[in-house]
């Protein structure tokens, strides 16, 4: 995901190379096929979620299932009126501050680290491995680990302390995977060139490498808010007395049976698709801006 | 630090260095990778009064609970059983949609839009994306009420939700964007000046995948793996959803035991649950290594 998302810029770059051997001339049978097949995919990844939000707009004899009946806004004043529904409102906010959190804290760690595994070091290899352990390890375990060394350790679970924590150990492994593939592209001959030009260290990361590595930081970001935001597992025992918003979501999945659910859906992934949207944005104005210079 | 010119201190220099960016990190996997885990390995050889308390001291007696129940070895079935289908169906979409994108679409924009396009549900909620099968699958549901109008069925079918079809299409749905993207990027990586001249040489389209392409992507395939297996292995919720609480896996019986305050099971289940997937992973990683393909 990383790699490919961070290097999106670069590779558009050199794109003039020809066009690929066996696609050129006439298409092959395969192409069709595979075409077809793609199709189905995406069809089959948005298909299913264009439903919900469509039944969102339902209203109020609106149900689980097609056909709509009606519509109107009703399930979304619903959701963050009622109470029967829980504390959406509280939820979605305490959400919204964790992922911010998230994001910085994902975005600093990060970036020391993707400069520190630059180069090899003793032990590189032990913090690689631990923080591959914390990418596949069961969320859930990881969650109840972190509840009970809390309890064990007196201390109060809660979002914004343990839930900050375990949501840590899940977002910055994408993270520092993601700076490992800015990096590898970062000419070192850059840094250099700075030094000689007197530059302090401090200088050259903030005058050079953080310009450079810009886009690849707001991946990084993306990484960080979207992961937090919709983070379950280890959440789960770790939050404490107070609701984010996925656990939010699955306790209405549990005992809500109406349209609010899919209300809260098309909530939450309007939210999803602005971060995303604003994150893409930024990167190809950051790259046409930077083309543009270069020319000029 | 103190400053040195002799060439003999140099790795420590870097050393030093190398810990101090990485030191971050570091201070966050600790208290919230390495200890939940000693916690949870630490709770499972604990005794417990059956409400939750805990005496610290050393028995076996969870673990030959857990490994003498018959219901361990169901639950162990039935999780490799998703897993295995789950890995079958995400690697073959996934890398032919990979493939498609990479040596079927001339215009690399256009598949960097495409690309894009496949990735951007992974930034929403998995959750909804999850619950978004309901309108579809369900007994009144899309598929059902097509398949009435079409006189194929008469009787609106019920094994598509709530059942185990229903929790692999929703793993599939969710994870295939975990094969995509690794593959897509070693592909992305294979030299498109092999591939003619292997078709000078007379190699047929089937050579070229077989001897090429298959052998050029098993890192990516390799990563895919990694993800798609420890996140199937590691979930509860999926299972507990969609299949309406019809099956259970390894982590969801966790889960169970969690809710009931069986913590000293629930951890030994854990720790043999952690054991199984670090055996796979190593596995894994024994045929690439990861850390060189995610920084070449």
């Amino acid at each position: 995901m990383s790699a490919v998302l961070a290097d999106m810029p670069e590779t558009a770059a050199p794109a003039t190379t020809k066009a690929i051997a066996p696609s050129k001339g006439g298409r092959p049978w395969t192409f069709y096929v595979l075409a077809t097949l793609f199709g189905l995919y995406v069809i089959a990844l948005y298909g299913p979620m264009f439903c919900i939000y469509i039944l969102s707009f339902q209203d109020i004899r609106g149900g689980l299932v097609f056909p709509m009946k009606g519509h109107s806004l009703h399930w979304f004043v619903d959701l963050f009126t009622q109470v029967r529904t829980g504390d959406v409102k509280g939820s979605f906010d305490r959400s919204i501050k964790l992922a911010v959190i998230v994001t910085i804290i994902t975005v600093l760690v990060s970036f020391l680290a993707g400069l520190g595994f630059r180069k090899r070091f003793r032990g590189d290899t032990f913090v690689f491995y631990m923080m591959i352990g914390s990418l596949v390890a069961p969320g859930l375990v990881l969650g109840l680990g972190t509840g009970l060394l809390f309890q064990a350790l007196g201390l109060n679970a809660s979002w914004y302390t343990s839930a900050l924590g375990a949501q840590l150990s899940w977002t910055l492994p994408f993270g520092v995977l993601v700076m490992f593939a800015v990096m590898s592209r970062f000419d070192h001959v850059w840094e250099e060139a700075a030094y000689d030009l007197g530059a302090s260290r401090w200088q050259s990361i903030r005058l050079v490498m953080i310009p450079v590595l810009a886009p690849g930081l707001v991946a990084v970001a993306l990484f960080g808010f979207t992961l937090s935001y919709d983070e379950f597992a280890r959440s789960l025992q770790t939050a404490g007395s107070l609701n984010t918003l996925p656990l939010e979501i699955w306790s209405m999945t549990l005992n809500v049976t109406s349209p609010s659910l899919y209300a809260l859906g098309t909530v939450t992934t309007i939210v999803s698709f602005i971060v995303i949207g604003a994150s893409l944005g930024s990167i190809v104005l950051i790259q046409k801006k930077r083309g543009s210079q270069a020319k000029g | 630090m103190q400053p040195s010119s002799s060439s003999a201190q140099a790795p420590s220099r870097a050393n030093l260095a190398g810990w101090l960016y990485v030191s971050p990190l570091v201070l966050v996997l600790v208290p919230f990778f390495v200890a939940p885990i000693l916690v949870v390995l630490a709770a499972s050889f604990f005794a417990t009064d059956g409400f939750g308390g805990l005496t610290p001291g050393f028995t076996l007696a969870s673990y030959i609970e857990v490994l003498h129940s018959a219901l361990t070895l169901k639950l162990y079935l039935a999780t490799i059983k998703f897993t295995v289908l789950t890995w079958v169906f995400t690697l073959i979409i996934g890398f032919f949609v990979a493939y498609f994108l990479v040596f079927h679409v001339r215009n690399q924009l256009l598949a960097i839009g495409l690309f894009l396009l496949c990735t951007v549900p992974f930034w929403t909620s998995n959750i909804i994306r999850m619950i978004s099968w309901i309108p579809l699958l369900g007994k009144e549901g899309l598929i059902n009420q097509a398949l009435l109008a079409m006189g194929v069925i008469h009787q609106p079918l019920e094994v598509l939700l709530f059942s185990d079809l229903a929790v692999v299409i929703a793993y599939v749905h969710q994870l295939t964007i975990f094969m995509i993207v690794p593959i897509f990027n070693s592909m992305a990586r294979i030299d498109k000046k092999l591939i003619e001249a292997a078709i000078d040489a007379g190699a047929s389209r089937f050579d070229i995948m077989r001897l090429i392409v298959v052998p050029m992507s098993k890192s990516g395939i390799a990563l895919g793996t990694i993800f798609v297996v420890s996140i199937v292995m590691g979930d509860f919720f999926v299972v507990k959803v969609m299949s309406g609480g019809g099956s259970a896996s390894v982590v969801s019986a966790f889960y169970e035991d969690v809710g009931v305050l069986q913590y000293p099971t629930a951890a030994a289940s854990a720790v043999l649950l952690t054991l199984v997937l670090v055996a796979i992973v190593a596995l894994i990683l024994r045929t690439v290594d990861i850390r060189q393909e995610i920084t070449r």
